[in-house]
């Protein structure tokens, strides 16, 4: 059995005044894992991400983390460094001007210096296949090319555990691609929020569905039919599957 | 004005930002305080000396000038008639004075040389080193990330705004003198700041999650140059030469 990297028991949210997100839930995730979460919009699967990483308290429950427990601000941020989180709107994980500048943050934050952090900024861009992309200013980026600089940004921390809150909603099918190549080959543990059943059945071994503050898991996937469209109009096309 | 240019060649692009923005923070202060013309006029004629050495495209001076410039039109149409003194002309029922018209000619020319003078250093520097050669100059942290920060979402503040202004008129929207219209704006400013706010919250979430403990850190590297110094040097005896002709 591997390594249980994150271990959630017990967890209570609801929103102030409304009604509750997270009812008694736990959450048992292992080194390696890649874990697919579905669930209805507003269902706590974002706030679900918030609370592992600290941003948002439970109002009870337990959270262990590396088999440690975490309780407050100090062993979140402690924490925060070894989980990497890619945030829905791009627009919110960019704030520095220039990308180079945006990508090196995090390493800078963890104390490299300014030659370390440009050097793992750089390799990390040209993994995601971003070479050139330094002095591009982030604002300027089409929709694309900012979700996958954010992720250059949450990858240059190193990080053990990835949480990727819909990382291909509103992208083409090429960058779609991309980013569920990078997925796959990644070796990271991983939890990732699709409404993609396509995409989350590539890139994860198993999903969990979040309904009514509470976990379903599906050890298997259902047959499932799909509806696509043919781009190539009536040109003979070939099925990929 | 605060969108910057790309001057490869130039030689604005290559001053230590720190030089750039002393010249123009005493010069200022020194145009702000005159009124001579003979120190106005040398001042704007040696700003546009500045830009024309620093091969700062003509399109784009005259595009950075047209803000200040209209205000200045407006105290045109106004100042000249409301100050008191010798009449020089009539225009209907107002009387334009001699030291009303000399008033604004002054401020004209030393808004303008002021503009030009930010012109070669903004245009010049990119909007982050800006923002450290203050934070190296000892302006504070929490106003130099003030600034950075609204440089970086101002853009996409303006975007959501342009967003709901096309929600808007999609369903018919269109501006009039009456209480739906001030109601239906009121609603869009609310909706702004409302959204600007969470936004700002989502961001800080995200610097925390990367780590974030309230420093910032440069990638830049500045080194002054003896270049520098000399740049330094004579444009600092040039605005002590503008202060002697204004005050000697």
């Amino acid at each position: 059995m591997n390594k249980l990297v994150i271990n959630i028991s017990n967890i209570c949210y609801s929103y102030p005044g409304g009604k509750k997100v997270l009812d008694n839930l736990d959450l048992e995730l292992f080194k390696g894992q890649k874990l697919g979460l579905v669930g209805p919009n507003g269902g706590g699967k974002t706030t679900l991400f918030y609370i592992i990483m600290g941003l948002l308290k439970p109002s009870s429950g337990s959270i262990e983390i590396f088999g440690q427990p975490v309780v407050n601000e100090k062993d979140f941020k402690k924490i925060r460094q070894k989980i990497g989180f890619l945030f829905q709107d791009s627009d919110d994980q960019l704030f520095s001007p220039t990308v180079l500048e945006d990508v090196a943050f995090g390493p800078l934050n963890l104390g490299k210096s300014k030659n370390e952090a440009i050097k793992t900024a750089q390799k990390t861009l040209e993994f995601l296949g971003l070479s050139g992309f330094e002095d591009r200013v982030t604002y300027k980026l089409s929709g694309g090319e900012k979700r996958l600089v954010s992720l250059a940004t949450v990858l240059a921390m190193e990080p053990e555990i990835l949480l990727l809150d819909e990382p291909t909603t509103g992208l083409d099918d090429t960058t779609r691609t991309r980013i569920m190549d990078l997925l796959t080959k990644l070796p990271i543990t991983m939890i990732i929020i699709s409404h993609e059943i396509n995409f989350i059945e590539k890139t994860t071994d198993s999903i969990i569905n979040l309904k009514n503050g509470k976990l379903l898991t599906d050890k298997e996937f259902y047959i499932h039919e799909h509806i696509h469209t043919h781009p190539y109009g009536s040109y003979p096309h070939r099925h990929v599957k | 004005m605060i969108e910057e240019l790309s001057l490869q060649d130039s030689f604005l692009e290559q001053i230590d930002p720190r030089v750039k923005l002393i010249i123009v923070f005493l010069f200022s202060i020194v145009m702000a305080a005159s009124y001579r013309f003979a120190t106005l006029i040398t001042a704007l004629f040696i700003c546009s000396i500045i830009l024309l050495i620093g091969k700062v495209p003509l399109k784009e001076i005259f595009k950075r000038l047209i803000p200040v410039n209209t205000l200045i039109i407006l105290l045109w149409l106004i100042l000249p008639f409301s100050v008191k003194g010798d009449p020089v002309f009539l225009m209907g029922p107002f009387t334009a004075t001699k030291a009303g018209v000399i008033y604004t000619a002054q401020i004209s020319i030393k808004s303008n040389a002021i503009i030009l003078m930010l012109i070669a250093v903004i245009a010049s520097t990119r909007i982050f080193t800006i923002g450290h050669a203050l934070h190296k100059l000892g302006v504070p942290t929490k106003l130099v990330q003030l600034f950075l920060f609204t440089f970086r979402y101002i853009h996409v503040i303006y975007r959501e705004y342009l967003r709901l202004l096309n929600a808007m008129k999609i369903r018919g929207f269109e501006p009039r003198t009456n209480l739906h219209t001030y109601k239906t704006f009121a609603y869009l400013v609310g909706m702004l700041l409302v959204k600007s706010s969470d936004r700002a919250k989502r961001v800080h979430d995200a610097m925390l999650c990367r780590g974030f403990n309230g420093q910032f850190y440069s990638l830049n590297n500045f080194s002054i140059t003896k270049k520098d110094l000399f740049i330094l040097f004579s444009m600092i005896s040039f605005i002590i030469f503008l202060g002697v002709i204004e005050w000697a």
